[in-house]
Parts: C-alpha cells; structure tokens; sequence
C-alpha cells in the first residue's frame, strides 16, 4: 500500500526518531511511504489557543497536500483528532464550506498509526524485539476523540522481549493540554506528578504513548527528577527488531 | 414586521457570583499548595466517580438515554419561547404568580419586595445554583432579611462565611474537623461539647434547622426541572430538608433559570434516570418533590416563581455555545475532570466551577469578563464523556478560546507561526533554528515567559542533528 505520512510539526522538528521508526515500521511491513514536502503543522495549537483565523491557511495547505493520497498516516492521536474534528470546523467558521467537505474527506482517510496498523493493514504483530519493562500511556485525544481503544496494546502485546506493565489511572490526563502547560503550567505540574508516580510505582523503564507532545511532557518531567526512565514513541518500539 | 431589539444582555457586573478577583492559573496556584483541600478532593471526587461509574454501568441503554436526554434539551432550547409561556400559563392557572427577571439585580428585586410583603425577617432556602449565581443571600441581607440554608453542605459553607466549591457538594473542600470548628463558632444553640464524628454532626445541623424549619414561614428555591407542559416544578435532592422547605412555610418563592424547562412530564422520564447516576451515584435520589401552583388546604398557599434570564439569552444566541445551556447541574464533569480534581472550585471564582462553569460562566458574563475560564482545560475530553445530557464541552472551550481577548505578545507570536508554517522553506530554516534552542539546555535557564513556566517543572527536550525532513532528502 501507498501511504503518506503526515509527520506533525513537533515529531518533524523535535522528535525525528518517532517519525523515521514510523516510515522504516510501514517499509518493513512491504509499504510504500511517501513524504509530501509541502506539509508543515496541522494548525491543531493555533486552533487550541484560540487563533482559528491563523489556522484557516495551515488547514487549507494541509487538506491541499494530503488530497491526492488514498491513505495518510500520523504517529499521533492528537494531530490526527485535529484533522478530523476540527479541520472542518475551522473551515466552515471562515464560510468556506467547500474546504469543510474537502477536509472531511482527506480526514477520513487519515488514521493514527496504530489504528492503520490494526484497522486498515489488519497486523497486530509486526515482528518487532524490544526487551524492556514497559508501561503505556493512552494520550487523551487517542483515548477520547479517536476511541483506539487497546489496539495500541494488542501491537505491544505481540512484541518479543517486552515486559508490558499495566499503568495505574492511565486514562488521566498527564497535564500536557499543548499551551495549557505553559498557561496554567502549575496545575499542568501537579497533573504530572500524579502521573509520573503512576510510571514509577509500575516499575518500568520505558513509558510509552502514541503521541510525542504527552511524552515530551512526561519525559520532561522524569528527566527533571532523574528517575532514569525514559520516555519511547510507540512507533520506536514497533520499529525496533532482534537485528 | 419584527424589531431587532439587540443582543440580549449578559450578567450585570457588580452583584452575583459568576466573576472572581483572581485568573484562574493564579487561583490555582493557590489553591495547588493546599494539602488538605488536595486530599479532600482527590478522596471526594474519586469516591463519586466510582460510585457513579458503578450505577451507570447497571444499565444497558445508557448512552440512549444520554442521546434522548441531548435531543429534549435541543428542542427545549429551540422552542423556549413557547415553552415558556405555556409554563407561566399553567404555573398562573394553577394559582401560582410567574415573574420575568432579566438579569440577577431584578430577581433579587422580586424575591426581596416578595418577602418584605410577607412582613417576615427570615427565610429558609433549598440549595439552589440560580439563588447562589444571583447573590440572593446578600441582597435579603441587606434588607434585613435573614436567609438560612437547610441544604447541610450549603449551611456548612453559609455558617463558614465561604463560598460553594462544587455544584452537588458545595462543602467538598471542607473535612469533618472543620466542619466541626465552623459549627462550634457560628451555629446558633450548638452543643459545645460536639464532636467530628460525622452522625453528631449531621445531629447537630438537624436540631438547628428543624427548629428553624417550624418557625420560619418563607422558603426560596431553585427547581431542577419545570415542566411547560403542567406547570409543575420539580426538586431532587438527597436529605429531605429542600421537602421541608417546600412544604411547611405558607408562601414559596422559586428561582429557576429560563433553561430548566422539559416540555411534558414524560421527558422527567428521561431526566430521573439521568441526573441522580450522573450525578450522586445512586440510582434514584432519596426525595423527588414537585408542585404545581398552590394546593389548597396542603402545602404552601402562596407561590412564586421567578425566570431568570441573566445572560442566558446571550448563550442561546450563540451555536456553538446555547449547548452549555443543556446542562441539568449534575457535576459529573467536575468529578472527572484532572485539573477540578487538583485545583478545587474556588479556583473558577464563580459559582459554577468546573468544565461546565469554564464555559457557563464566561457566556453569562461575557468572555471577557472570566477570560481565563476557557484556557482551565487540557482538553482531556473527559468531561464530555461524563456529560448525561452529552454536551460537548470540549468544543465550547475551543470556540471561546477564540472568542477570548488574547495577550498581544502571544497574538504576535502566533500570527508569526502561522507565517512561518504556510511557507515551507522559511519553516523548514525556522526548524534548523531550533537547534539554537540547545544554547538554553535542558533546563531551560533565562527562557522568557510563557516557556519559563515549562522549564520551571520539565526539562527541555535536546534538539534533534537533523529534522525529520532533512533525514528525509538525505536518504
């Protein structure tokens, strides 16, 4: 299959390694990927801050860049959510209902990438070794705008080597919000400590979570401490092999 | 020929609760380095949460039934007009009087001429949110009139000199300690030889109100429900002192925002399931009371009701907004919700806290007014998922983030990103300039605000070699 992958401007910028373990993933499996170069952001901060006007033009350069794929893919839940609840949206509070339409139907054809594993390439095993103790972080836009559900777990489930840790309160919120943690940084923090002393009663290494924004929250904050546990994109650990 | 007669007006400023002194993240901050007031939040919210959690699961059609509870609240809100009239024409019919308040200083008008008519100095009140949201105590208060809460955790907060932290438990930031310190200072006739232990505190608050509930021959109250179709109102509640309230003084004033229509007594159907899972966990509440006008002979022989509007009819002119309208006062989304959960209801500096005051509040009173309330989410979705009635309250704090007045360094900041990031080249030279973020290291020393506030708690992420789109070309 050929599949275009809508990398998020955090992922492209900060968090490469999460962006390249999803393209040698999908390569792996016998997929083509393509990379659109015009893509930058989905606009999802603009729009979360209260800019939907600044948004208007990232909406309308992200529909016109994925339009021409039949399948796009993004190792995030919560980019993935803008795209299909808010892009609409956006355009049609600027009355352009003819982008709303085109960007509904470019969302419906991109997925997350755990539900394009699962739902659209049927895999629940990718043959991937990582031979850690791991807990996993269901981020809240997967959880609660995508409903992925345990497909996330089922792909972790089938990995060889690894010790998955069932995380406490998982379906808390770990504070991250995107400008919600520097707006309200202090009760962002105190959203964190709870869910950092969730990973460390769990014991684990590695916390891992379907999106870069929440893990650079988490990680942040468990480097802050010095806990030694670090924070892993799930496409890293599905990209990894005994090779 | 019709007239266009304006927006409707919002909350007037200076009387009421809906506005506090403090933003939010500066409440919060306060609030945050509580340990007692953390503990008795995180005990109280969770112990709801799973209780409700618990009954809610018990039925199968429970998602139906937020759908049907969605769908009656849209049609109430789209023929309120009506409704409303229908509701005045039975409520008169049956001998009750119906008065029009537009905002919370004429409410408060009507009910203290109503009681100064009466010739009584004191009045006992039902929990109600529209008295509390009006400030009707300190109106009667100031004409002479003494109004004493019956509901056991809004005496609590009454006799504290405090304010309600959360909508069903308004004393949920109060433990048994300190509720038996307020009650030692300021319940008239307390035993002083009274304990923490909860049944003699509960013993203590029944002596007082019960006395005060045979001598007091004026109640107010809210409703939880008004049926247009009957003119009957409707109070659920938990410990029976709002049936007191209701039935033993000679005349009734309630206060009920224009919103708390149901078209016929069939939709209460609908409701009655609704409201007491979502809301205490049970799965009916102890005394469901409902009235309609006067009864002669039984009950109170005098009844008012007072519509409020104050700033409701602003919310239903907005589509996006009229949603929050919907909303049967159950608290379900303060009790998922992570950052009510650590931040208590103080922190909203309105009466209504919470997911649902963050977008209730700034609607009634104008975002401006309360423009930190909608950036008092990190859009977790829990809260929507709460919701009996399904109000997408998520989608309200986005669209009023928008709405809200925005700091102009932040505005020029975004704007510039938006440039940067519909011009691929700029953007992806932009992105090389993030390596430069390194200068700053981990922790983030001599970063200006707002990514102070990041660095504070978090370390900072390194910066990649290469971005993913020069690994990319490379390859």
């Amino acid at each position: 299959m050929r599949i275009a992958l809508f990398v998020t401007c955090l992922a492209d910028t900060m968090f490469p390694a999460a962006a390249k373990a999803t393209v040698q993933l999908l390569e792996r499996l016998g997929h083509e990927v393509v990379f659109p170069t015009e893509q930058t952001c989905c606009g999802q901060m603009h729009i979360n801050t209260g800019y939907q006007k600044d948004a208007l033009p990232l909406v309308k350069r992200h529909v016109r860049t994925f339009e021409p794929y039949d399948v796009v893919v993004a190792p995030s839940g919560s980019c993935v959510g803008s795209v299909r609840h808010q892009h609409a949206m956006v355009a049609r509070a600027a009355n352009e209902p003819g982008l709303a339409a085109r960007a509904d139907a470019v969302a419906g054809r991109t997925y997350e990438l755990s539900e394009l594993l699962v739902d659209v390439l049927g895999v629940e095993d990718v043959g991937a070794y990582y031979p850690h103790r791991v807990t996993y972080h269901p981020t809240c836009h997967s959880l609660r705008i995508l409903r992925v559900g345990d497909k996330p777990l089922r792909l972790l489930r089938n990995v060889r080597g690894l010790d998955l840790i069932e995380l406490p309160a998982a379906e808390q919120c770990c504070g991250f919000g995107g400008t919600f943690s520097v707006k309200n940084a202090d009760t962002s923090t105190a959203m964190l400590a709870d869910k950092m002393r969730h990973v460390l009663e769990t014991g684990a290494d590695v916390c891992t979570a379907g999106d870069a924004s929440c893990l650079m929250h988490i990680g942040g904050g468990l480097s802050r401490l010095r806990t030694g546990v670090q924070t892993v994109h799930l496409a890293e650990i599905l990209a990894s092999t005994e090779a | 020929m019709s007239t266009f007669l304006g927006m409707p007006a919002r909350a007037p400023k200076g009387v009421g609760h809906l506005r506090g002194d403090e933003t939010f993240p500066q409440a919060a901050r306060t609030a945050l380095a509580n340990p007692q007031l953390r503990r008795n939040l995180h005990h109280a919210t969770t112990t709801i949460r799973n209780k409700s959690g618990r009954v809610i699961a018990e039925l199968p059609d429970w998602q139906d039934l937020r759908a049907a509870g969605s769908a009656l609240k849209a049609y109430t809100m789209g023929n309120l007009t009506s409704l409303l009239e229908q509701l005045e024409e039975k409520v008169t019919a049956a001998g009750g009087v119906v008065h029009w308040a537009a905002d919370a200083n004429e409410a408060n008008r009507i009910v203290t001429d109503l009681v100064r008519a009466t010739g009584e100095q004191r009045v006992i009140k039902v929990k109600s949110m529209a008295t509390q949201e009006i400030g009707l105590n300190e109106a009667l208060a100031d004409a002479g009139i003494t109004p004493v809460e019956t509901d056991l955790a809004e005496l609590i907060v009454q006799l504290g000199d405090d304010k309600p932290s959360h909508i069903l438990v308004p004393a949920i930031h109060r433990n048994r300690a300190e509720i038996r310190e307020i009650f030692l200072r300021a319940m008239p006739g307390v035993d002083p030889s009274l304990t923490d232990d909860p049944p003699r505190l509960a013993g203590a608050a029944r002596k007082y109100l019960r006395d005060t509930f045979l001598r007091t021959r004026v109640a107010v109250s809210g409703a939880n429900f008004g049926i247009a179709e009957t003119g009957t109102l409707a109070v659920v509640e938990s410990e029976g002192n709002g049936r007191m309230c209701l039935t033993l003084p000679d005349t009734l004033i309630t206060v009920m925002g224009i919103e708390k229509l149901v078209p016929t007594w069939q939709d209460l159907e609908v409701f009655l399931q609704l409201l007491p899972r979502a809301s205490t966990g049970e799965r009916m509440n102890p005394y469901t009371s409902m009235w309609t006008g006067v009864t002669p002979g039984d009950g109170p022989q005098n009844f008012h009701l007072v519509l409020l509007d104050n700033g409701r009819s602003a919310v239903l002119a907005d589509e996006v907004g009229r949603q929050a309208l919907h909303c049967i006062r159950c608290s379900a989304c303060l009790n998922v919700c992570p950052v009510y959960e650590r931040t208590g209801g103080h922190s909203y500096g309105s009466v209504y806290p919470g997911p649902i005051g963050a977008v209730l509040s700034p609607q009634l009173t104008g975002v401006e007014d309360n423009a930190s309330l909608p950036y008092a989410s990190s859009l977790c979705g829990a809260c929507f998922d709460a919701c009996p009635v399904r109000i997408d309250i998520p989608s309200i704090l986005v669209h009023l983030r928008d709405q809200a007045p925005h700091p102009r360094s932040e505005a020029a900041m975004m704007a510039a990103a938006a440039y940067t990031m519909d011009r691929p080249k700029l953007y992806a030279r932009a992105q090389r300039a993030a390596k430069l973020a390194r200068i700053a290291g981990r922790r983030g020393r001599g970063l200006p605000p707002p990514l102070n506030g990041w660095a504070a708690s978090r370390d900072l992420p390194v910066p990649p070699a290469e971005t993913f789109r020069d690994w990319w070309r490379g390859r």
